[in-house]
């Protein structure tokens, strides 16, 4: 009757943390922007490392927009991707090696995305986050927001709309 | 008219984020702008297919959105997105440069309404499209 013992902490997140390392590092146009994302248990932020050539309107100075969206969107799927795979990370299903060489591992495809700028956004640090609205079989909807200094005070939010991967078909 | 158009392609061309992405203002002028982008590996967004992120896209179709609303002959000066939507069609094909032309089709004294679209070199079937709505600031 007794449950199974914990895993140790450090297995748990050396696991996630190559698990997510492998999901982000992956993908080069996430380092162009230099994207990095923080983990609490399964919640990720998002944080977009301030650099000169993010700028967009250089006599304000202000984060290019399409730099917001892009950071926003990077922030969705990832997430999505994520949620999408926890379950089969924590059961060792999918390993980290696995993310970037599997090609049975596919990745949401984004089918539209909107976003609303609320402020300009400052030459600093960004930080954003995602809430998955529904996530089906076929399709996800999710939303993303996205602060500076204060949490309360969002520069941008986005809502997106994402083909989820297919599993292979069965052989009839 | 003359004035304002080298003024807008001045400054599309000292934006730090449009000359990472390696942006060129092919045309503009009178709400049209056109901007391509040639392939390049740090923009892929699909290491396994080489296939370029949607958020370059993305950022590329604001900026030329932009561009479009400074070269208005009714706008005054600057502009900034209240909003942008984008809608993926399909993935650009790995290699080919990416072309957008965006539209000011309406513009009022305080907004800006802008499509636009994205192809590779296949010019009949887009890769991405966009709509939104931008500011129109005074000099």
């Amino acid at each position: 009757m007794a449950r199974t013992r914990p895993e140790p902490m450090q297995v748990v997140k050396q696991r996630r943390d190559a698990a997510l390392k492998a999901l982000v590092d992956g993908v080069p146009y996430v380092r162009f922007l230099n994207i990095t994302f923080e983990r609490r248990g399964d919640e990720l932020t998002g944080v977009l490392n301030f650099d000169e050539k993010l700028i967009g309107n250089p006599f304000l100075p202000a984060l290019h927009g399409g730099v917001t969206a892009a950071f926003l969107e990077v922030t969705a799927v990832i997430t999505l991707s994520w949620e999408h795979m926890f379950p089969r990370i924590e059961t060792g299903e999918i390993e980290a090696e696995d993310i970037l060489k599997d090609e049975n591992i596919r990745f949401p495809k984004t089918i539209d995305f909107t976003v609303d700028y609320l402020r300009s956004g400052l030459p600093r640090d960004a930080y954003a986050r995602a809430f998955i609205n529904r996530s089906g079989r076929r399709y996800a909807s999710v939303r993303v927001e996205a602060w500076q200094d204060n949490h309360a005070k969002l520069f941008a939010q986005g809502t997106g709309h994402f083909l989820m991967p297919q599993p292979p078909k069965n052989k009839a | 008219m003359v004035d304002k158009t080298v003024l807008a392609r001045q400054f599309i061309e000292a934006i730090p984020h449009a000359k990472a992405l390696g942006l060129n203002l092919t045309d503009i002028g009178e709400g049209e702008a056109e901007i391509s982008m040639p392939y390049n590996e740090q923009l892929i967004g699909d290491p396994r297919t080489g296939v370029i992120h949607g958020g370059a896209v993305s950022a590329m179709l604001d900026t030329c959105c932009g561009a479009a609303v400074m070269s208005h002959p009714s706008a005054p000066g600057g502009t900034a997105t209240i909003d942008l939507r984008i809608d993926y069609m399909r993935a650009a094909t790995p290699g080919q440069s990416i072309r957008t032309h965006a539209t000011c089709y309406h513009i009022t004294r305080n907004v800006a309404f802008v499509r636009a679209t994205a192809v590779d070199d296949d010019g009949d079937r887009p890769v991405a499209t966009a709509s939104g709505a931008f500011t129109v600031e005074g000099r």
